[in-house]
């Protein structure tokens, strides 16, 4: 409980010190939401008026502090982009983005466990060179390239699928799922090689532990020592890398976004501070930063349940 | 392990140039044979998002003008030549000292939400338009209007002195229902597409208005994708997830291997180096004319546009054939010689200066790359800092804190004051700050000029002014490239940005 309260504490602190940075950004660099709506129509008295229509011309303490009293109410303000409530943006976009992110995540825990438990108890020397070989060039495919490349080979070359032609799920979920898996797998393969690697490692370790002998002597079949005992330990630095993807899967969807034309929050983002849209921007930044934070208070969580010796 | 990733990449790399691949071939093969398919919905691919708001008077993106161009339609409206057709009238009139125009409105014109349009509609665009557009010339041009009443079906415009440019202010204001309050995000107008529906950042669907009073559109439905990276874009356009892309470049349409059709256009802009008059060392004349001489601008576009483009001279583009004055474009001709003589006249030899260029504009960065290096050999030192499009906006064209900077400008309505009157001294869009007396005196009366010739003589005078003092250096009007699937045909080129879904239809 006292834990929780800690947590929660410092989630509030951060993501306050995350938003007032934000916003100070926007102070700090050129050209205000005005210029990018006017482009150049702009007069300096249509200008003017649009700033004091959108409040542009308080001071800056006074909007921060606006912003942040509304958004404690629920209120996340209104896009000058869109002139729409930034709320009904994110329930547009943000299912989007969640939909890649639990696929990509699933992808990455499904594929990487198993593998993970088959190189780590190869036997093959020149089998295990391989595996780990393969494994250190697929960690380091960046997400973006991965995406560019498939797009490319399974789109434009093979046409297995339209690059930039997304479906929306309410129009026909195997089509969406069906666009979303190559973006989620270009987001997925690193993370499963990391984690496969990490995996491999851990159960290695364990294998080297005094109690593999003890249940061997036990006459334990190898497999039985593997599953039963050893995976449950090697597995508690699996779960904790495994929550921090999930975080970081969401963070990269940034990019891969970008790259197969999906129109999520990372999409809105990147538009949004090219527009100035700050209203925008603050409300995603905050809600990146928490979904990280709270991932990452999950996996301390998760991590304390299964290892007794934390929990002391 | 470093050869692996060395195949690896050399691999990747033929995969990304296109026609290296065996497999292209047969796609294209595929498409041909798919072709007279008569698919009447079409999937289009804009470069950029829609505005903030769809409402026809508060527009300010060209992207999304030439798309709602097909949604609004004025009185009259313009064709593929830069004539002015009826469209919500039926026919007008002008009275012969200029002065009065009449409009029969067109009988049983609907909007889009079923309405029939009324001579009060008419009256309550024309006032709205005029107390709330963006577009400040076509607010001054309306605001000039003496009377504005209705007659029976006719509307009676009265102005209090000629303006033989009106017809394009007329063009300008499109006719929507009295009333209606969600134009911003629920557009409805008259013309041959009706908005359907708009989700930011992926897309906008317009369909067929079958109420329209004139020959329906061939399409169905007209479905614009956005992507704002020019990458996705050309990747789902090869991929043949899109029917048609326009204002694409020459490298884009040289490695297009889909078998689409190729048509050539030009941009409609006034692409220049523009200048600060106002700051030194731009204020001297004969600095700018050095700048000019000291530019090849056949060999900025054989160098960035394998020659395609169209030189300019002044800041009129040859759309406007009418007011184009051919004779300007050679006015500067390729003399490094005379630049630097003009140079050290000026007593600004060794001069240096910042060319500020909007960074996701690729022609207009490559070709402020070509200048640098013209310069450098007249001993010029010029340096290019790219900074993000609202920067830009910002820094220079509001606050006009530049030296130099490339661009492009467009015409936001049919008349040559759309490029020509920001240049007036007191404009308040006269980034360059200049400022000429007899320039003022030009356009003024070419405003107020009724005889066609004597008002195309009076602008073609203005932009000789721009030429003769050498404004800025002026380059091109970039070419064109629209990509149209040969599923479909009948793409238009306009005088000015308008893509026209109703002239599209399937092929054969």
């Amino acid at each position: 409980m006292k834990l929780v309260l800690k947590k929660t504490a410092s989630l509030i602190i951060t993501l306050f010190i995350v938003s007032l940075l934000a916003f100070l950004a926007f102070q700090i660099i050129p050209g205000d939401p005005t210029t990018k709506i006017l482009g150049t129509n702009a007069s300096a008295q249509k200008a003017e008026a649009l700033r004091e229509q959108l409040g542009l011309n308080r001071p800056v303490t006074e909007r921060y502090l606006d912003w942040l009293v509304s958004f404690l109410q629920g209120d996340f303000g209104t896009s000058y982009s869109y002139l729409r409530p930034v709320s009904s943006l994110l329930a547009d976009k943000l299912p989007v983005t969640a939909l890649l992110t639990l696929l990509s995540f699933a992808l990455t825990a499904l594929l990487s466990i198993p593998l993970g438990i088959a190189s780590g108890s190869m036997r093959s020397q020149a089998a295990d060179h391989l595996a780990v070989i393969t494994d250190q060039i697929i960690m380091a495919i960046p997400p973006f390239f991965f995406g560019i490349i498939s797009c490319y080979v399974f789109g434009v070359v093979l046409k297995w699928f339209l690059p930039g032609n997304y479906i929306p799920l309410s129009e026909n979920a195997a089509g969406c799922m069906g666009y979303l898996l190559l973006p989620a797998l270009s987001l997925a393969l690193p993370r499963i090689a990391m984690t496969v690697r990490m995996l491999r490692g851990s159960i290695r370790d364990e294998l080297t532990e005094n109690y593999v002998l003890t249940a061997k002597s036990r006459g334990l079949s190898r497999r039985e020592i593997l599953l039963r005992h050893v995976l449950r330990n090697a597995m508690i630095p699996v779960v904790t890398f495994l929550a921090v993807s999930a975080a970081e899967i969401m963070t990269g969807t940034i990019i891969i976004e970008q790259v197969f034309t999906i129109p999520g929050i990372g999409r809105l983002l990147v538009s949004s501070i090219g527009n100035r849209d700050y209203p925008v921007v603050q409300a995603i930044v905050v809600l990146l930063a928490a979904w990280i934070m709270i991932v990452n208070f999950l996996a301390d969580l998760v991590n304390h349940w299964m290892d007794p010796r934390l929990r002391s | 392990m470093k050869k692996r990733i060395a195949v690896l990449l050399s691999l990747s790399a033929a995969l990304c140039a296109p026609g290296l691949v065996p497999g292209t071939t047969s796609v294209m093969a595929d498409e041909t044979e798919n072709a007279s398919s008569g698919r009447t919905e079409l999937v289009v691919g804009l470069s950029q998002d829609l505005d903030n708001s769809l409402d026809p008077y508060q527009i300010t993106a060209a992207g999304t003008r030439e798309v709602l161009f097909n949604v609004f339609e004025g009185l009259v409206k313009p064709d593929t030549d830069g004539n002015f057709v009826d469209a919500v009238a039926s026919s007008h009139s002008i009275s012969e000292d200029g002065l009065t125009y009449t409009f029969t409105l067109r009988d049983g014109v609907k909007f889009h939400n079923g309405e029939t349009a009324t001579c009060d509609d008419v009256l309550y665009s024309f006032e709205t338009c005029a107390q709330t557009a963006t577009n400040t010339a076509v607010v001054g041009a309306l605001s000039g209007i003496q009377d504005i009443t209705a007659s029976g079906n006719d509307i009676i415009i009265t102005l209090p002195e000629a303006n033989s440019s009106f017809l394009s202010t007329v063009s300008s204001v499109s006719i929507v229902p009295k009333d209606y309050k969600d134009q911003a995000t629920a557009p409805v107008g008259t013309g041959p597409f009706k908005f359907d529906s708009y989700s930011p950042q992926d897309k906008a669907v317009f369909v067929r208005n079958d109420d329209y009073y004139g020959e329906k559109a061939a399409l169905t439905k007209v479905t614009c994708r956005i992507y704002e990276d020019a990458n996705a874009l050309y990747t789902a356009l090869s991929a043949g997830t899109l029917d048609l892309a326009f204002h694409l470049t020459l490298d884009q349409v040289n490695n297009l291997s889909n078998g689409y059709e190729v048509i050539e256009g030009e941009m409609n802009l006034v692409q220049a180096l523009y200048l600060n008059n106002g700051k030194a060392p731009f204020d001297d004349e004969r600095v700018r004319q050095a700048l000019c001489y000291a530019i090849d601008i056949d060999g900025i576009l054989d160098l960035t546009e394998d020659g395609h483009g169209t030189k300019l001279g002044s800041s009129v583009y040859p759309s406007f054939t009418k007011y184009f004055d051919e004779s300007l474009v050679d006015a500067y001709p390729y003399d490094p010689q005379k630049a630097m003589e003009l140079l050290e006249e000026a007593g600004a030899t060794g001069l240096e200066f910042t060319i500020k260029v909007p960074s996701n504009y690729t022609p207009h960065v490559d070709t402020a790359n070509v200048i640098v290096e013209m310069l450098s050999a007249v001993g010029i030192n010029a340096h290019i800092k790219k900074v993000e499009w609202s920067t830009w906006l910002n820094d220079v064209y509001q606050d006009r804190d530049f030296e130099a900077t490339v661009i492009g400008f467009d015409a936001a309505y049919l008349s040559p004051d759309a490029l020509l009157q920001r240049w007036v001294s007191t404009d308040s869009s006269n980034m360059i700050n200049y400022s000429n007396k007899e320039y003022d005196a030009a356009i003024e009366k070419a405003q107020h000029t009724t005889e066609d010739e004597a008002q195309a003589a009076a602008y073609k005078e203005a932009e000789k002014i721009l030429s003769d003092t050498a404004a800025n250096v002026y380059i091109q009007d970039l070419a064109d490239f629209v990509v149209l699937n040969p599923e479909f045909t009948g793409y238009a080129f306009y005088p000015l940005y308008a893509v026209d879904f109703a002239k599209i239809r399937p092929a054969g």
